[in-house]
């Protein structure tokens, strides 16, 4: 007998807190596996990881991950991390955030971490809502998109286009490696892994500030079943945040 | 012989495993509740299983494990 798939050690047994079809639970997991798969190829030490939890759903993500967490206030997981891995060099350190922590009141934190070119990952998981306060529209909400404080759906006349991190943080020079995906379906969540342990390598190596966005679905806010919601990302979210590599100059080095 | 292991308390009932299996293997419960309220999935044509772990790679509460005989 081989085990095809089993659930990583770097995640703890406390089942996830997130509504049913979240996607918050896929990414934890490409998160915790690839930092696992790093520890058993040698490069990294165990005891030697540190993540930066977010406030919004995923505030209780210190929870599940099996190493060393810490809770940042909304939005400056970036600053926490760059106090983090200045201290310790040798150390694994992300930060897991949502649109509502990053886009909006993180911006400048993000923003300026990847100026400063400092050598963490931060995984953003963009689902264009702000989903642990009940649904209110985000800087990522698409336009004509229902929210509770859109419910004619967001006007860009009024309300702006949505902000695209991805494109905007690869235009800073001091970003390393820049890359959206998706975990819409098999094929996007082995990319998306890839994609997360490319860049933790990259940090491993002392390259620099690398940030992988995740298109993500919230069934619950959205008003959708949660194989529903996977089609209208495909349907709506993908065309505007097109998938992709935006920087990488690790391979333009090549 | 493969064999695909859902644990029920774990599930929530969402049907992504269900959109990802490309063989039809896995099916929401109809009958069965588990504790948190939710019809659990269950594999309702396990012969059919061909271990590709697309499923198990879905799982956002990584509920499911495959095991290869």
């Amino acid at each position: 007998m081989s085990v095809v798939f089993e659930k990583t050690q770097l995640l703890t047994d406390k089942p996830f807190h997130y509504c049913p079809g979240c996607n918050h639970g896929i990414i934890h997991r490409l998160v915790a596996e690839s930092i696992d798969e790093l520890v058993k190829e040698g490069k990294l030490e165990a005891g030697n990881i540190v993540g930066v939890a977010p406030v919004g759903c995923s505030v209780f993500a210190y929870d599940y991950f099996n190493c060393d967490m810490y809770e940042a206030a909304h939005g400056r997981a970036p600053a926490v991390a760059t106090g983090i891995k200045r201290a310790k060099k040798d150390t694994l350190v992300f930060t897991y955030q949502g649109d509502g922590d990053l886009a909006s009141i993180g911006t400048a934190e993000i923003v300026h971490a990847a100026h400063r070119g400092e050598k963490i990952v931060t995984i953003f998981v963009n689902n264009a809502i702000y989903g642990m306060t009940g649904g209110q529209m985000a800087p990522t909400t698409l336009v004509g998109q229902k929210t509770t404080t859109s419910p004619y759906g967001r006007d860009e006349a009024w309300c702006g286009a949505p902000i695209k991190m991805s494109e905007m943080l690869a235009q800073v020079p001091g970003s390393y490696y820049i890359e959206r995906c998706a975990v819409n379906n098999t094929a996007n969540i082995v990319k998306t892994k890839k994609a997360i342990k490319k860049a933790m390598q990259y940090q491993l190596e002392g390259k620099g500030f690398c940030m992988i966005e995740v298109l993500s679905t919230c069934p619950t806010n959205w008003g959708l079943s949660p194989v529903e919601a996977m089609k209208w990302l495909e349907g709506n979210m993908i065309p505007y945040y097109p998938l992709g590599v935006y920087k990488d100059k690790g391979a333009e080095a090549k | 012989m493969v064999k695909v292991m859902i644990n029920e308390l774990l599930c929530k009932g969402c049907g992504l495993c269900v959109r990802a299996c490309p063989k039809g293997v896995l099916a929401l419960s109809k009958e069965k509740l588990n504790a948190k309220g939710y019809h659990p999935a269950e594999p309702v044509n396990p012969e059919e299983c061909i271990g590709c772990a697309s499923c198990a790679r879905t799982c956002p509460d990584v509920a499911i494990r495959i095991e290869r005989e």
